[in-house]
Formats: C-alpha cells, structure tokens, sequence
C-alpha cells in the first residue's frame, strides 16, 4: 500500500494543480503554436488564467463537499449531488431558458439574476427543500431519503420544462454535462471566496465528523454537538457545491471520487481529508478541461464526460488493488 | 383486340391508378397504392411540408411539436419523439405516418400494418429531396414548385442584403455551452447564400460545441444568437475584444421567430429573410 504523509500529499496535489494551470494557459483553441500571435496576452490573461483557476477552484469545491458529505453520511458513496443541490440547480436553469423572451417582465428578472444567480438560488432551494422534508437534520436516513425524493421530482419538473420548450435541450445538455467554457475573473473571485468560507466550516466542524465516524450514539456520547455541526456542515456543503454549480454547470464524479482518491494514498482525519480532497478535486477537474479543449480542438468535449472516465477509471483501478490485496 | 382490353383491365386491377413506390432516407421501400387520405406527421418541418403541398386538410394528427401552420394546432397530439402514442396514432387509422429517421416508434407502428415513411431533413438538398418524395406519397404533381418557391425567397432576401455586408464574418451561436451553425449545417448554407462568411468552418460538423476562445480569435463582426441563451453575451470573458460585441453587431433573435430558424423545411425562406434582416440593420448599406 501506499501510503504518503498529508503534508507532503497536499504539496503533490497543489503542484499537480499548478502545472495543470501552466498547462490550461498553454492549451487553447488552437494548439500551442499561437503564442506568438498578437493579442495574446489579453487571451491569456482574460481566458485561459481564469478558465484555469476556475477550473480548479469547481473542482476543489466539488472535492471538499464530498469529503463533507461522505463523512456526514458515513457513506463512500455520497456524493455533493445528494440533498436535492444538482436537481435544484437543474430545475432553476431549465425554468429560466424556458421563460427567457417569453414576457418582458421575466426576461428582465432573469438579465438581473442571470444564469448563475438562478443555478445557485435553485442548489439552496433543492437543500432547503430536503432539510423541510426531513424535518430537520436529527436523521442521517431521513435527509437522505428526503435529498433521493426532492432529487426525483425536481428532475420530473426539469424535464417538464424540456417538454414544454424543446429548444432549451442543448442549452440544457451544456449545463447537465457540465461547462468550464465561460469563466471569468469574477466566478473566480465567486468560487475562491465561496470555497474558503466552506472550508474554514468544514474544518472548525470536522472534528464532529471523526466522532461521527464511530457512530451517532457515541458521538453523541462523546459531547459533540450534531445537531448544530451538521447544520453548518450542510450550509458549507450547499455552499461549495452551489457555488460550482452555479458556475461551470453539474460536473460528474469529481466530488465521488476526490476523497476516495486522498484516502487511499492517505488515511487521516476528517479536517485533512477535506483540504486534500479539494486539492485532488481541483487537479482531477482542471486536468479534465485541459484534456476537453485540448484533445479535439477547436471543438470541446464536455467536461463532465472526461471527469466520469478519469474518475471511472481510476476507481475501477482503485477497486481492482484493493480486491488484489485482500486475496494476498 | 378484346385479349388485348382484358389483359390492360387486369393489369390496371392490379396496378391502380396513383399507386407509387416510396424509397424512403431509411432505404426502405413503402407502396402507397392511392393517395393517403389521413396522414399522420411526426416532424414539425414534414408537418410544414405537407402543408406547404396543400395537403394540410388531410392531416389527421401531429407530433407535439408541430404547431405551424396554426390549424395544425387543432389536430390530436401524439407526443414527441421518445413519447409518441402509438395507440392514439393506430386508433386514427392513418394511411401513412411520415417520421424523423431517429424516430423510434416506426418498427411498432410497421409492425402494426400501418406505412411508415422515415424523413429527415437537414439541409437545402435534403429539404428538396423531402418535398419529392412528399410530393409523390400525397400524389402531388408539382412538388418541385415549392422548391423553386423557397429558392426564389431565399434568393430574394440574398439580393436584400447590402453590399457591404457581403462575406462579412458571422457567429451564429445556437445554444449556450457554445454550440455554433457551421457552414455544413442548413443555417450556415442560408448564410452563405446571403452572401455572409461563418467563422465555423464545414469540417468542424454542423453544430459543432466549441472553444470560447476560438470565437475571439476569430473575431466575427457580426454574431447572430437567439433570445434564449443570450444573457450575458457582452459579458463573456474576453469577448469585448470581438468587433461584433465593441460595435454592437449583434442580433438576439425573438423567441418566437425560433422554430423559423431551427427548422429546414418550407420556412427556410422566412429564415433567410430574418437573418437578411439582420445583415441590413446591423451592418448598414
């Protein structure tokens, strides 16, 4: 087994995230010849920077939320789209494509609010609808079956909306299969200050989350306080995971597969599995757009089809080893 | 002599008037022995065409999508493409169904005794080669007239469109998350015969998903987008750089005038006609 000390894992991870960087200010729509060409500064310095460290920055959101919420739940297979948050998303962006230029008055609001704003009021209102249906967070059973039940019908209303006008489902396929294309300085500044106000949460809450680990009864035992960390960590966690929704769209399996990831090589607390895994997340989904724009340029892939193979792969992988070390 | 008569009645029993053989874009082979009476159409652009051939009045039920021209609207609804009612379409007794080749539903409804013929158009040489074969399924003997029809409009708007605006560099975006009209596509053949150029290139595929960056080196002066996914364009990173956006060359199609433009059929010509229009505000005699 490998096994690798946190310190020197998040040195790897961020120096594995700054020559993706490096390498997403090289990549652009043509290759890596343009440098020369006039003009190029500006692309770099207002495309690919910020595409690039927005990027990173969904990705790391993305890891620390499933580091939160696969501790919440005490389950590897949870994932930042629990609790209703993508389907949320998903229902607000497909309602407003659908009312955009239908009446003056909602083509207004929505030029207000834009696209984002309504992808991230839609995440909270999925979160908000769960935390209602479960009455609360006493339950660890109860909020999930209530996220599994929101998630269902806000995607029966999505495709509702799809139905009603058909001509939003390539706009709609764009956010579904996740989107780094349009990022700028401003979601930078939106995700960095999202992510580092859900990652102060998640640490000042982790040490719950080690408790939890034991169990709820012995948590509870050992004088933490559940009821309110879980609140906070769940604010943190719809927090991050709208903030990179909002932004690039629902990209798959980076939150899944972060923490898997930073576990396997290194087995620690709870506070260092969330900072290593919005590292890992960062790099995994920053690679993955270098690997989008790059691999059929001009034309992109969706980001969210690269995550889900690397990420896919590199679980099948993970799965393979450790069912070849258990028969040793 | 009398051989001779009885041998043309027997074959004209056996071959009755108006009975034509259908290749239809699947390669299948339909007889269609008499002109349909009650057809059902599953496409909005063969909904067009048929009504385009003055065959709308034998129309007998469409695809939910289909809502031009306006009488359609008062026929039974069979649902869209991954939904469609095969019961609701058996139950009207249709004597043809005209269906998208993606369509799933024409090996239920063939196997229910019903002819089908799979359509698809998607660009000019396709839209004629649909009006053909429509014009021969109905037994329409002008089909082509249409053609020339939508030609002459589309040649009419060309002529529309200043000389200034010629070979102009356009963007024409179809959907958010970047998917553009190429030159293959039926949008970017309208362009170019208004005399437009396209910063997309036909080897890039017709509705290509592409690199924002791409468009700002390419730099178009002009970018054609429709209402929905419009918000925020000017606001893109980099893309005050484009000339388009700094000189406010940019036409948001209305809502309304989108089936127009993502349809190739019959209204191509209207299409081409609204973007001429564009051409002519945006870009000036």
């Amino acid at each position: 087994m490998i096994n690798i000390r946190p310190g020197l894992l998040l040195a790897l991870l961020l120096a594995a995230g700054a020559a993706c960087v490096l390498a997403g200010v090289l990549v652009g729509s043509t290759g890596w010849a343009d440098l020369r060409d006039e003009g190029m500064g500006i692309i770099l310095w207002e495309i690919r920077l910020p595409r690039s460290l927005g990027a990173w920055w969904a990705g790391a959101l993305l890891g620390m939320a499933g580091a939160m919420s696969q501790g919440l739940f005490r389950n590897p297979l949870a994932d930042p789209y629990l609790l209703g948050s993508a389907s949320g998303a998903g229902l607000a962006v497909a309602v407003a494509l659908a009312l955009t230029g239908v009446s003056p008055q909602t083509s207004s609001l929505l030029a207000h609010i834009g696209l984002t704003g309504m992808a991230f009021v839609g995440t909270l209102l999925g979160v908000g609808l769960t935390l209602m249906l479960a009455r609360g967070v006493e339950q660890t059973l109860r909020l999930l079956l209530a996220g599994v039940v929101v998630g269902v019908v806000l995607n029966a209303l999505t495709g509702l909306a799809t139905l009603w006008a058909p001509d939003i489902l390539r706009a709609m396929q764009a956010f579904l299969l996740g989107n780094t294309g349009l990022l700028g300085w401003s979601s930078v500044t939106v995700m960095a200050a999202c992510g580092i106000a859900a990652l102060v949460i998640g640490l000042l809450a982790s040490p719950a989350l080690d408790a939890l680990a034991l169990g709820e009864a012995t948590a509870a035992s050992l004088g933490v306080r559940l009821p309110l960390l879980r609140l906070l960590l769940i604010l943190a966690f719809a927090l991050a995971t709208g903030a990179a929704v909002a932004q690039t769209g629902i990209v798959a399996f980076v939150g899944l597969v972060a923490p898997h990831l930073v576990r396997s090589v290194c087995p620690t607390l709870h506070g260092r599995l969330i900072g290593l895994s919005a590292a890992a997340g960062g790099a995994l989904l920053l690679a993955a757009d270098v690997l989008a724009r790059g691999l059929i340029r001009p034309q992109e892939l969706p980001v969210g089809l690269v995550t889900a193979l690397l990420g896919g792969l590199y679980l099948l992988v993970l799965m393979h080893r450790r069912s070849g070390s258990t028969q040793r | 002599m009398l051989e001779r008569l009885i041998t043309t009645l027997l074959l004209a029993v056996a071959l009755p008037a108006g009975a034509v053989e259908i290749k239809d874009d699947l390669g299948q082979v339909t007889q269609i022995p008499a002109p349909p009476q009650r057809i059902v159409s599953l496409l909005p652009s063969l909904t067009e065409t048929v009504c385009e051939l003055g065959a709308c009045a034998r129309l007998v039920g469409v695809d939910r999508y289909s809502n031009f021209p306006a009488q359609v609207n008062a026929l039974p609804k069979l649902g869209g493409m991954e939904d469609t009612n095969v019961e609701l379409i058996a139950s009207l007794k249709p004597d043809v169904v005209l269906v998208a080749v993606s369509s799933r539903v024409s090996e239920r409804l063939k196997a229910l005794g019903i002819k089908v013929v799979a359509l698809e158009p998607r660009s000019y040489k396709d839209v004629q080669r649909v009006l053909g074969i429509i014009g021969q399924v109905l037994g329409v003997d002008d089909a082509q007239r249409v053609w020339r029809h939508i030609e002459a409009g589309v040649a009419a708007a060309a002529s529309s469109v200043p000389a200034r605006a010629r070979g102009v560099k356009v963007y024409y975006e179809v959907a958010s998350g970047l998917y553009a009209a190429g030159e293959s596509s039926f949008v970017g053949e309208t362009l170019a015969r208004l005399g437009a150029g396209n910063i997309i290139p036909a080897n890039l595929g017709p509705f290509p998903k592409i690199n924002p960056e791409y468009v700002v080196k390419a730099n178009p002066a002009l970018i054609m987008i429709g209402a929905r996914g419009s918000e925020g364009l000017t606001e893109r990173p980099g893309w005050n750089r484009i000339d388009a956006v700094k000189r406010g060359r940019i036409c948001v199609f209305r809502t309304e005038d989108g089936d127009i433009l993502a349809r190739p059929g019959p209204r191509m010509a209207e299409a081409a006609q609204i973007m001429a229009k564009c051409l002519r505000e945006k870009v000036g005699p």
